[in-house]
C-alpha cells in the first residue's frame, strides 16, 4: 500500500482542488442537481404513502411508526452516499480526464478522499430535501432518532466509500464498460442487509450472509430504536468494526485494480 | 511571440543548447511493455539530455504512445526501467510529478467547466505559487483571454489545443511530455504552438519530448530523433545526420524508407542491424 503512505503528507490543497472541480460541475449542470434530489423525493413520497396505508389497517406497523420511511431514508444514505463517490470519479472517465490527474502530483488518496467529500455534498444535496418532505407529508422526523442517528449515518456512509471505493477500481482497470456496476451493485446488499425486514425472516444459511454486512447492523438497529424504543450499542460497534475490514479491503482492492490498469495501459484510454 | 517569465518565473532568462554530457532528463534502459501477444516496446534504450527537445517518430502502433505512457508513469514497463530527472519511475513518481507536466490527444480537460476554472484547479494540483497571475500570464502568451470564462467543451480543436497547452505549461515544467501536440490543428494554429514551445525551451531551458506524424514539426524543433518501428529503435541521431545517412532532403523520405524496409541509401536493407544492437545505442545529438 505504498500509494496510500501519508508519511510524506497529504496536501489539503490537492484534496481542495479535487473538491472545487466537483464543485464547479455541479454548479454549472442544473440537471445534474436535479437529479441527485429527485429519486430520493420519489422515494420518500412513494414509501410514505404506503407507511400510511398499512399503519390504518394493521396493529404492528401503526405501533411501529416510521419504521418504513425509516428504512428508506436510512438506506437512502446508504445508497446516494456510495453514487455520490463514484459518480463523481465517473465524471473523470467521461470526461477522459483521468490520465491528467494521475500524471498530476495528486496521490491515490487525496483522490479518494476529495470523492468522500463530494459523496458527502452529494448526498446532503439529495437528502435534505427528502428529510424535509418526510417531516411536511408523514410527520416523521429522522431527527428524533437523536444522538443513535449519527452511529447510524456514520456506518452506512462507511460501506457506501467501501463500495463506491471498490467498484471505482473496477471501472479504473476496466474502463467504462464496467460503468454499470456502479449503478447496481449496492442492490445486491438490498435483500440481504435486510433494509425493510428483520433478518430473521431470512433463510438461516442466508442470516449468516446478512450479519456478515455492516448495514444489517444499522437497520437491526433503526428497527429496534423505533418499535423497541432500545439503542443497540453492540450492534453499532459490530457494524463499524466489519466497516473498519470493508474499508481497508476495498482501499487494498482499488490500489490493486489501479496497478493492473497500469500494467494493461487502461488509464490513458479509459474507454469501453 | 516572445516568452516572458515575469514575476512568476525563476531562473535565468535564457538557456543555451543541451549539454548532451551533463545530467539527464530522462533515461531509459532496456525497455519493454509486453500486451498479451503484442509487445508494443521492444527492449529500447536511450537518455535525453536536459534542455533538448527530441522528437519520437514512427508509424501507427510503433510504440511512441506507449514509451511516453511509461515516462510518465502510467503504464508499468514489462521489464527496463525508467528514470525521470534522476528519480525512477513509476516508484518516485511524487518528486517529480510536480516538475514535468504533459499533453496528448487521449485526455481531455473537463467539458463543463470553463477554462478559468480548469486552469485553477490544475494550478492547485501543481501547487502553482501566485495563480492568478500565472493564469493570466498564460492567457496573454497564449491569446487565452478571450477564452477564459467560456466553457472548454465550446472551444474550438485549436483553441482547445492552446488550453491542454496552458494546462501543460501552468506549473512550468522542467519536463514536457507532448504527444501529437499538432493533430488536427491548421497549419497556422500547429505553427503557432510550435513557436511557443520554442519560446518555452529556451526561457525555461526545459526538455521536451514529442511524439508526432508531422515531419517538417519534427525537422524545425528537435535537436534529436529517435524513429521507432515495431517498438524497437530504428534510427537515434540528429534529423540532419539521419537525412544525410539516408541521403534524403527531407525526414518524411527517411521516416517512409524506415516504414517500408528500405535501409540507408534506399536500398531494402535493415538500417540499423538487430534489435539489440539498435537498443544498446545511446548516442546523444
Amino acid at each position: 500500500m505504498r500509494e496510500l503512505a501519508v508519511h510524506r503528507g497529504l496536501s489539503l490543497q490537492r484534496i481542495g482542488a479535487m473538491i472545487l472541480r466537483y464543485w464547479y460541475l455541479l454548479l454549472s449542470s442544473w440537471p445534474r442537481l436535479l437529479e441527485l434530489m429527485y429519486w430520493p423525493v420519489l422515494q420518500v413520497v412513494t414509501w410514505g404513502f404506503l407507511q400510511t396505508y398499512i399503519a390504518q389497517n394493521a396493529n404492528f406497523f401503526a405501533r411501529a411508526g416510521g419504521t418504513l420511511i425509516g428504512a428508506v431514508i436510512l438506506w437512502d444514505i446508504l445508497f446516494r452516499g456510495q453514487l455520490g463517490f463514484s459518480i463523481s470519479f465517473l465524471e473523470e472517465m467521461w470526461a477522459r480526464n483521468l490520465g491528467n490527474l494521475m500524471m498530476s502530483p495528486l496521490k491515490p488518496i487525496e483522490f479518494l478522499i476529495a470523492l468522500m467529500v463530494m459523496s458527502l455534498i452529494r448526498l446532503a444535496i439529495g437528502v435534505i430535501p427528502m428529510i424535509v418532505l418526510a417531516l411536511a407529508l408523514f410527520h416523521f422526523n429522522i431527527f428524533n432518532l437523536g444522538l443513535p442517528l449519527i452511529a447510524f449515518f456514520c456506518n452506512l456512509i462507511f460501506t457506501s466509500w467501501a463500495v463506491g471505493i471498490f467498484v471505482s477500481g473496477l471501472v479504473l482497470r476496466n474502463g467504462l464498460g464496467a460503468e454499470g456496476i456502479v449503478w447496481t451493485l449496492m442492490f445486491a446488499l438490498l435483500p440481504l442487509a435486510c433494509v425493510y425486514y428483520p433478518a430473521r425472516v431470512l433463510p438461516p444459511w442466508l442470516q449468516h450472509v446478512a450479519w456478515s454486512l455492516p448495514p444489517t447492523y444499522v437497520f437491526e438497529g433503526m428497527r429496534a430504536l423505533l418499535i423497541d424504543g432500545i439503542f443497540r450499542t453492540d450492534l453499532m460497534l459490530t457494524s463499524l468494526g466489519l466497516n473498519a475490514a470493508l474499508l481497508i479491503a476495498s482501499l487494498a482492492a482499488f490500489l490493486a485494480l489501479l496497478r493492473s490498469a497500469r500494467r494493461h495501459g487502461s488509464l490513458l484510454g479509459g474507454g469501453e | 511571440m516572445e516568452y516572458e517569465l515575469r514575476k512568476v518565473g525563476t531562473g535565468p532568462p535564457s538557456f543555451g543548447p543541451a549539454d548532451p554530457a551533463g545530467p539527464a532528463a530522462i533515461e531509459v534502459e532496456r525497455l519493454v511493455k509486453q500486451y498479451k501477444t503484442t509487445r508494443a516496446v521492444d527492449d529500447i534504450s536511450f537518455r535525453i539530455a536536459r534542455g533538448s527537445i527530441t522528437g519520437l517518430l514512427g508509424g501507427n502502433g510503433a510504440g511512441k504512445t506507449t514509451t511516453i505512457a511509461m515516462i510518465m508513469g502510467l503504464v508499468l514497463p514489462t521489464s527496463g526501467s525508467v528514470t525521470v530527472l534522476g528519480h525512477p519511475m513509476p516508484a518516485e513518481s511524487a518528486a517529480v510529478l510536480g516538475r514535468m507536466n504533459f499533453e496528448s490527444p487521449y485526455v481531455d480537460m473537463p467539458m463543463r467547466l470553463t477554462v478559468r476554472q480548469n486552469l485553477t484547479v490544475f494550478g492547485r494540483l501543481y501547487a502553482v505559487e501566485h495563480l492568478r497571475k500565472r493564469i493570466a500570464q498564460l492567457a496573454d502568451d497564449l491569446d487565452l483571454n478571450e477564452l477564459l470564462d467560456r466553457p472548454n467543451g465550446k472551444l474550438s480543436a485549436g483553441q482547445k489545443t492552446r488550453v491542454a497547452l496552458a494546462k501543460a505549461l501552468i506549473n512550468q515544467p522542467e519536463l514536457l511530455l507532448l504527444d501529437e501536440p499538432t493533430a488536427s490543428l491548421d497549419p497556422d494554429t500547429a505553427d503557432w504552438v510550435r513557436e511557443h514551445l520554442e519560446t518555452y525551451r529556451r526561457a525555461r531551458g526545459a526538455t521536451i519530448l514529442l511524439a508526432s506524424h508531422n515531419m517538417l514539426e519534427v525537422e524545425r524543433l528537435c535537436d534529436r530523433v529517435i524513429i521507432l518501428k515495431r517498438g524497437r529503435i530504428e534510427e537515434d541521431d540528429s534529423p540532419e545526420c539521419i537525412m544525410a545517412r539516408y541521403s534524403r532532403d527531407t525526414l518524411e523520405q527517411v521516416f517512409l524508407d524506415v516504414a517500408r524496409g528500405r535501409g540507408q541509401g534506399g536500398s531494402h536493407e535493415t538500417s540499423k542491424g538487430t534489435p539489440q544492437q539498435a537498443a544498446s545505442r545511446e548516442t546523444l545529438p
